[in-house]
């Protein structure tokens, strides 16, 4: 029988406020523990939540980015269950009334078309905080930092169909994210996290199957393997005769496959009711006007101005949109007075985004910046050095050598251009290498290639190639 | 409405209370009678009215963004049972 898979995520994106969404505390990641858990944190009797407005500014400019409905009245509720590292015994989160809804972002496929894929909410909540299983023996240890760090819970319609769409989609949101500057999206921190829930139906059914809930996605390449494992286990499991149960699953990355993670008893009952300790959230048109006039310029848009007005192919453009650092450090080296735009987009995809890679750097950490990558290109652009030996430079330049001048100057690469120069290098070539030049005139044109490949030897690579090729044809045709 | 013996079990697991079984069937009168009146209320005409999540009228206040607590870790843990360089100790929770 056909298959079709269908998954819904759920992404918890932590939002970059400085303090927690209904508490004073720092949200610094890595301090000591419990050093930022203040009485609020800690669940103590008598407090009561603040709502942090910062919190609402980012989910709103989340809502306008991906064209939601803003709700102008949202609720927050209480989401009952016991785990030490809740400390209230509920975690406050909105349920009904989520603050936006009912929006969507387009996903890039494999073959290049482009899909839709619904939100169905994104809501404000609380995290909870760390337990550590191995603290002390037969304890648990519970760090509250992470308590009450605010969170967007992004919904989506079940509209994905494989676990290719599903990783697509999870970039998406985590591109934007970082893009609106709403989080840092920082996986290994666990400030993005990815629940998926997976079902499989016979192709052409519309009734959804049964679904599981795979927990702990917590990387682009997690989510696809997981997914994968997912769906073939229902299938196995339906096609010889058994039933999907609904049940969440953790993903095991180190035995990579899914097992059951609660017993079906204490099956989920959140028992969710309106916080009496906080009121109504109204969002008023002041606070959407500072969001909107937040918002940055959107990974699409600046990928069909990259097209327009740098010229650049469709390709090019999204792979230089894909963060908004990279598309920042692409535009200030692109803009620079003598630079190619096209040299700059293959320079920074190419050796740049090379480079990083080996070091495993982020871009903002780059050696090179962007003024002194401008400054290499340019001296491509205006002849002082080949594109080959530029290559050199820009490795001397991430070892810390100095800027592209200082290094061209010290290493004396500067290219030969001058034609009297040249002219002596290229009849020392030919003299030495009399029957080459009588094969070329008798019709091997092709040795030119040789010819060039001496100058080139004989300056150290510095010849400049276009100079070395006109000079030589006009050597060696006007003697022919 | 009447709650069966097994749903005021189900319930007191929830809340973590422990119920000895000759005490369930005096649960279970004694939530009917609270459920008895939420049908009372639920005979109520609500059509068109917006259910309401909060008896006050205003709406919540925002405060800014600024980290204002300090590290106070001792004082609080001053509270706990056990505790262990910094960590609040719990029986081992088994995921």
């Amino acid at each position: 029988m056909a298959w079709e898979t269908v998954i819904g995520l759920e992404i918890h994106a932590q939002l970059a406020t400085r303090s927690k969404i209904f508490s004073g505390s720092s949200t610094a990641y890595g301090a000591a523990p419990n050093t930022q858990a203040s009485l609020i944190d800690l669940g103590y009797p008598g407090v009561l939540p603040v709502l942090n407005r910062e919190a609402v500014r980012m989910a709103v400019m989340f809502g306008l980015a991906t064209g939601c409905t803003i709700a102008q009245v949202s609720v927050f509720a209480r989401k009952n269950y016991f785990y030490p590292d809740l400390p209230k015994g509920y975690q406050i989160s909105q349920y009904e009334l989520p603050i936006v809804h009912g929006g969507s972002v387009q996903i890039d496929l494999p073959d290049g078309s482009r899909k839709t894929v619904r939100i169905t909410r994104a809501h404000l909540e609380e995290d909870a905080g760390k337990s550590l299983h191995d603290a002390v023996d037969g304890m648990s240890g519970i760090d509250l930092n992470r308590a009450g760090t605010p969170l967007l819970e992004i919904v989506s319609e079940p509209d994905l169909r494989s676990p290719e769409e599903a990783a697509a989609y999870m970039r998406r949101i985590h591109q934007l994210v970082r893009y609106l500057g709403i989080s840092d999206g920082n996986m290994q921190e666990g400030s993005f996290r990815c629940d998926a829930n997976v079902s499989v139906r016979p192709r052409g059914e519309t009734k959804l199957g049964t679904r599981a809930e795979l927990k702990n996605l917590n990387s682009f390449r997690f989510i696809e393997r997981a997914i994968r494992h997912e769906v073939d286990r229902q299938i196995e499991l339906i096609e010889d005769g058994g039933r999907v149960v609904q049940e969440t699953r953790l993903y095991d990355a180190d035995a990579d496959a899914t097992r059951p993670m609660r017993s079906k008893e204490e099956a989920n009952d959140y028992r969710y009711f309106p916080d009496p300790d906080l009121l109504p959230v109204h969002v008023d048109a002041a606070l959407i006007d500072d969001a909107r006039a937040a918002l940055p310029e959107l990974p699409d848009a600046r990928r069909a101005r990259f097209m327009e007005s740098w010229g650049l192919s469709d390709y090019d453009a999204g792979v230089l949109t894909s963060a908004r650092e990279l598309a920042d450090y692409f535009e200030r080296v692109a803009g620079a007075d003598g630079v190619a735009p096209k040299a700059a987009a293959n320079w920074v995809m190419g050796e740049l985004t090379a480079a990083l890679n080996r070091d495993g750097l982020a871009i903002a950490a780059s050696r090179v910046d962007a003024a002194a990558l401008a400054g290499l290109l340019r001296r491509i652009e205006d002849g002082t050095i080949s594109g080959k030996i530029a290559k050199d430079v820009f490795e001397g330049m991430w070892a810390g050598e100095g800027d592209a001048d200082a290094i061209i100057e010290a290493r004396g690469l500067r290219q030969i251009s001058d034609t009297g120069a040249l002219e002596a290098e290229i009849d020392a070539v030919l003299e030495a290498n009399p029957s080459q030049v009588a094969d070329y005139r008798s019709g091997k044109t092709k040795l030119i290639g040789f010819f060039v490949g001496q100058v080139m030897k004989r300056t150290g690579g510095k010849a400049n190639p276009g100079e070395v090729n006109r000079i030589l044809k006009s050597r060696l045709d006007r003697q022919g | 409405m009447s709650l069966k013996a097994d749903e005021v079990l189900a319930i007191a697991r929830l809340a973590r209370l422990s119920v000895a079984d000759a005490e369930v069937g005096e649960h279970a009168a004694k939530l009917g009678s609270i459920l008895e009146m939420i049908d009372q209320l639920q005979a109520a005409d609500t059509a068109g009215i917006e259910p309401m999540a909060h008896p006050l009228s205003q709406g919540q206040r925002l405060r800014d963004d600024v980290a204002t607590e300090t590290d106070r870790r001792d004082d609080y843990q001053r509270n706990a049972p056990a505790v262990h360089d910094g960590l609040y100790l719990v029986p081992r929770v088994i995921e």
